[in-house]
């Protein structure tokens, strides 16, 4: 009766399940339309695109099914393991790797690619949740930040050497991480007052905004009371804060890559660039503004149809929902995620143990970060970085590696309630 | 812990409002922002042209006279960007070496117009075949289909007119409809310009959509909001293709023109401008190649004689002053003049030939007495029923004006020329405003100031074959094989002269071919009635005209023919007009006078060319080497050539007859 147990389906968070479901068969169908014109064959044609998705379907599905039947001890047991073996994959592109427009960071396997970052996240995931989940870890203390922030910076250094900036971006994401296991809020906001005056910086040049920000200063430390406490961290301040918008020139020009720097220009408005660093997010903003309130209909779309929006099956698939499904269509889209992100982080509340919470949190910021970055990107908020969307962007190796991701933690949340003894051993 | 959940709920907030923020966005770009449907609809949709087949155009005998004929372009985009392409197969189907397609290659890289250049001009029909099955895979090229017209018939020219593509002038020009767009084809001249509205159709359309390289991907919804091209309507001149080609032929290398006009409907049943041009040379294709050749040539081929040139009538003009004097009494019938070989007033001498003496009115008509029509004519002016001479000339030059001299008749040939009657104006400005019948002698015989051009005198002959009236002559019939002569050519146009008076000079006419300058030319057993004239021409050799028609009774023809530089009007007008009439009442009979129209066959009458270097300066000063080397390709084929159409050292060549008659 107990193996009984080990595979009761009632202990599977099914809500997440079917969210899972509806949006791989959503997305299979977008690809098809993405590819469809009219001598197109079945959806099921191997031959294309969303023939292959179908296959990947498939492996997702049985690696889905195989995942949730696991003994759960495993994962917690090979964390490690895992995270080496897939950061061992990461460095093997520099030597395996294939070089596919221009970047080099696909294995080529047979007749499909192999993209190791996809599968970096899971191993990063696994490895800091064991790392973080041992009961004395506490991130207060310097030496465990250095190494948890050593966990996913290594391979996220790897994946930026082989110039794949949209995937080695991702792994920012954990930050929310250390954020939700005690880091100091202060990171983040710094980090938003960074960006907004990056931005004001590029509005209004930096000698403004250093102006501005000085007299602003000046005058606040005169009129404060408090004077006396003040005069060094509102020196302080504001040097790091005239340094860093006197710099954002230079960054632009030689830290960042010229596609890079034109991308940031166009998101803010500062660059039209139709013909080239702006022509995937106008045509991607025609395409879903083409689409209206109720689209154009299943395999009506004219623009993704007829190849205007760049890489509209990966990077761009939210165009195709965008022209075919219309508003009401993205809201089912946007509805889904926020659903699913936000149950990943309810379940992940609802773990007993650190381990499962961690691993828990490190899925809904990847998720997190992807939705945030792809359909930003795709409506022209975010500056173009080439992430997919988890499970509607068509490739192999992103739908196999967030299945497993999810189901990893479908796979744990089982596991709450009826082997809390057994964990507590464990510690 | 409760630190944790105070974070979760933070960073839950945080999901929510990213999708808040999204689902704003997304509502701004799809539901309020309408601007993107129309970037779309822009960018994919691409909304390609059909042009209509261009109406037909027949004779009056449904003889088909123009049609159409499609060619194909072989395009080129640009960039040309032929990377991986397959460069043999390509030259295989057109048939080309490589090193020509890398020659045509650099050529089309020069004339890029528009994003696109000709690569291969007027495909041959089965490379077009083998190539159109072929063009997916050659992104880069595309056909353009044209219509062009084509002629079953090297005749009638100046009638029909051309087409070619619209000029920026007109796309300015054009009315609300703004039918027009850049590249289309448009008649330029002739009928081709005149029913412009009923031969070009309505074009068509079809939306297709177009994928972000270009290429056509199929119509948009299967076509629903396609339009289908309208063809144009069949147009039915009034010519009598036989009739025009058969004048043609008697007019070849010699200058001048012959219009002939049924007479009860005031149809153009011919119109001939000598020398000519074959319809064929300035066609769309071959436009080019022609036209700087046609419009250098000295016998000025594209200048229509018929409606844009304008003579002193010569003799022919006799009829009207006679007309005229008998309507406003100052002659009879029976009124006789002597005839001194001439006529005197004071010391002017209007001289006059042999003819027999005692002559009346039909008598003069038929002999051409000069003198008896310069009476005339001074009795019309110095009518005692005005009170000057200048009154009696503002009588005569109005009834010139119900005659439709002097103004464009308005017909459906464009470039009419009006012609001349002098204003009184005219003549007290010349003469000080003293001025009688002494200054004006020479109007008596069709000389001096007056003008007239060729349809304005085959007018004038045709309401002499009415008896009075005329319609203004025009070239159409039918419409779509529906009568559909606009309203002005069915109108009436009466001349204030008795039509008694008309049969008297009709009878004078009749006698011409019977006893009087025109006898010998007759045609047996038809009964023409005619008049000759011969116009002194201070620049050279006299003009022969002839105007005539027949039968006498309910005429079906009326023709007036003038041959420049060529003598006596009985010598060549004459014939020209008679065998015409055999030919179009007689139809396929053969000539009762063979000779007589071989030796027109082969007369070769064109005015001795200027020298080639006198051309040059003329024409070529300022034009550019092409132009000088087609000349000069000219005067090689002509010295091998000595029997081409344009004999450049050839001195004028008249026959035997020719000379007799001069001496």
């Amino acid at each position: 009766m107990r193996e009984k147990k080990i595979i009761d389906t009632n202990t599977f968070d099914w809500p997440i399940i079917l969210i899972y479901l509806v949006m791989v068969l959503f997305g299979w169908f977008n690809i098809y339309s993405a590819s469809w014109n009219e001598s197109t064959g079945t959806i099921f044609d191997l031959t294309k695109n969303y023939g292959k998705q179908f296959l990947f379907i498939c492996i997702s599905a049985f690696i889905a099914i195989f995942w949730l039947f696991l003994d759960y001890k495993i994962f917690n047991l090979f964390s490690y393991g895992v995270y080496g073996i897939l950061v061992a994959l990461v460095v093997s592109v520099f030597v395996l790797g294939k070089e596919v427009a221009g970047n080099k960071n696909w294995i080529p396997i047979g007749s499909f690619n192999l993209q190791p970052a996809e599968f970096a996240k899971y191993g990063v995931s696994l490895a800091l949740a064991k790392f973080l989940g041992t009961p004395d870890a506490r991130l207060k203390d310097k030496n465990t930040l250095r190494i948890a922030l050593a966990i996913f910076l290594i391979p996220m250094a790897l994946i930026l050497i082989q110039k794949d900036t949209g995937s080695a971006l991702v792994f920012l994401s954990f930050t929310l991480v250390l954020y939700r296991e005690g880091l100091s809020g202060i990171w983040f906001i710094m980090a938003l007052c960074a960006i907004i005056i990056f931005i004001l910086t590029l509005y209004f040049g930096s000698i403004w905004v250093s102006g501005i920000f000085a007299a602003v200063a000046l005058l606040f430390y005169i009129f404060s009371s408090r004077r006396k406490y003040l005069t060094w961290p509102v020196l302080l301040v504001t040097i790091a804060v005239v340094g860093f918008s006197s710099s954002i020139n230079l960054i632009m020009d030689n830290v960042l890559k010229d596609h890079q720097k034109k991308r940031i220009l166009v998101t803010f408005g500062l660059l039209e660039d139709l013909k080239k660093e702006g022509y995937n997010v106008h045509q991607s903003k025609i395409a879903i503004g083409s689409g209206g309130l109720i689209g154009k209909g299943f395999l009506q779309g004219t623009q993704t149809k007829l190849r205007y929006v760049p890489e509209q099956h990966t990077d761009f698939i939210f165009c195709t929902i965008g022209e075919e499904w219309g508003w009401l269509g993205t809201m089912v889209i946007l509805i889904l995620f926020v659903t699913l992100i936000g149950r990943v982080y309810y379940l992940a509340e609802r773990q007993k143990n650190r381990y499962n919470r961690i691993y828990a949190y490190c899925v809904g910021s990847i998720l997190l970060f992807h939705f945030t970055i792809n359909i930003g990107m795709t409506i022209g908020l975010v500056p173009v970085i080439g992430i997919p969307l988890p499970f509607f962007s068509y490739g192999g190796s992103s739908l196999i590696g967030f299945t497993v991701l999810l189901f990893t933690l479908i796979r744990l949340d089982a596991t709450r309630s009826t082997e809390m003894s057994t964990l507590k051993d464990m510690y | 812990m409760s630190e944790g959940s105070s974070r979760n709920q933070s960073l839950m907030i945080a999901v929510i409002a990213i999708g808040f923020v999204f689902a704003i966005r997304l509502f701004y770009l799809q539901v309020i922002d309408t601007s993107y449907v129309d970037f779309a609809n822009a960018n994919s949709k691409k909304i390609l042209t059909i042009h209509p087949n261009r109406g037909l155009v027949y004779d009056r005998n449904n003889k088909l006279i123009a049609f159409n004929d499609n060619f194909y372009d072989l395009m080129i985009s640009y960039p040309f960007n032929l990377k991986n392409f397959d460069t043999s197969g390509f030259c295989e189907i057109l048939g080309i070496p490589k090193t020509d397609f890398i020659k045509r290659l650099k050529k089309a890289d020069k004339t890029v117009y528009r994003g696109s250049a000709v690569f291969y001009k007027n495909l041959e029909q089965n490379k077009y075949a083998a190539l159109q099955e072929r063009m997916y895979d050659y992104e880069r090229f595309y056909i353009d289909v044209k219509t062009d017209r084509k002629y079953k018939t090297t005749a009638g020219a100046h009638v029909l007119g051309y087409i070619g593509e619209i000029s920026k002038k007109q796309l300015e020009a054009q009315d609300e409809e703004n039918y027009y767009s850049k590249g289309d084809f448009v008649g330029l001249t002739g009928i081709e310009k005149y029913y412009e509205k009923e031969l070009r159709g309505k074009k068509g359309e079809e939306v297709i959509l177009v994928d972000s390289r270009g290429r056509q991907q199929g119509n948009y919804s299967k076509g629903k909001y396609d339009k289908q091209p309208i063809a144009g309507q069949k147009v039915s001149t009034t010519l009598d293709l036989t009739l025009q080609e058969y004048a043609e032929k008697l007019m070849q290398n010699k200058m001048g023109s012959v219009v002939a006009i049924e007479p009860s409907t005031g149809e153009i049943l011919a119109l001939i401008s000598s020398p000519s041009y074959n319809p064929d040379d300035l066609s769309i294709r071959n436009k080019r190649k022609n036209y700087g050749r046609l419009l250098t040539d000295p016998t000025k081929p594209l200048f229509n004689r018929a409606v844009t040139a304008a003579y002193p009538p010569g003799s022919v003009f006799k009829l009207l002053n006679g007309l005229i004097g008998l309507e406003e009494g100052v002659i009879y019938p029976e009124t006789t003049y002597p005839c001194y070989r001439g006529f005197n007033i004071g010391h002017l001498h209007v001289a006059c030939h042999p003819h027999p003496q005692n002559l009346d009115l039909r008598g003069a008509v038929a002999n051409s007495c000069n003198a008896y029509f310069c009476n005339t004519f001074r009795e019309i002016l110095e009518n005692p029923k005005y009170k000057s001479t200048r009154e009696a000339y503002t009588h005569w030059k109005d009834f010139m004006l119900q005659f439709g001299l002097a103004s464009k008749l308005g017909s459906d040939i464009n470039f009419e020329s009006k012609g001349n009657i002098p204003s009184p104006e005219f003549y007290d400005k010349m003469h000080n405003g003293k001025w009688g019948f002494s200054r004006l002698i020479s109007l008596s015989i069709g000389q001096g100031e007056i003008l007239i051009t060729p349809l304005q005198m085959a007018n004038v002959i045709s309401t002499i074959a009415n008896r009075g009236y005329y319609y203004t002559p025009h070239c159409i019939r039918m419409v779509d094989d529906r009568p559909a002569i606009p309203k002005k050519f069915k109108e009436k146009h009466k001349i204030k002269i008795q039509r008694q008076h008309f049969e008297t000079v009709v009878e004078g006419m009749a006698m011409t071919l019977i006893n009087g300058t025109a006898a010998r030319t007759g045609i047996d057993g038809i009964e023409i009635c005619g008049k000759t004239g011969t116009v002194q021409n201070p620049h050279g050799k006299n003009h022969s005209v002839f105007m005539c028609f027949a039968p006498k009774d309910n005429p079906k023809i009326a023709i007036a023919c003038i041959v420049e530089n060529a003598g006596y009007g009985a010598t060549w007008a004459a014939p020209v007009a008679n065998l015409m009439i055999e030919k179009y009442i007689r139809r396929d009979t053969i000539s009762s006078k063979p000779e007589m129209e071989k030796r027109l066959f082969e007369a070769y009458i064109l005015p001795k060319p200027k020298p080639i270097d006198t051309i040059r300066i003329k024409y070529i000063k300022d034009s550019t080497r092409k132009v000088k080397n087609d000349s000069a390709e000219r005067n090689r084929k002509n010295k091998n050539n000595p029997t081409g159409n344009l004999p450049l050292n050839r001195d004028l060549v008249l026959n035997k007859d020719e000379r007799e008659e001069n001496n």
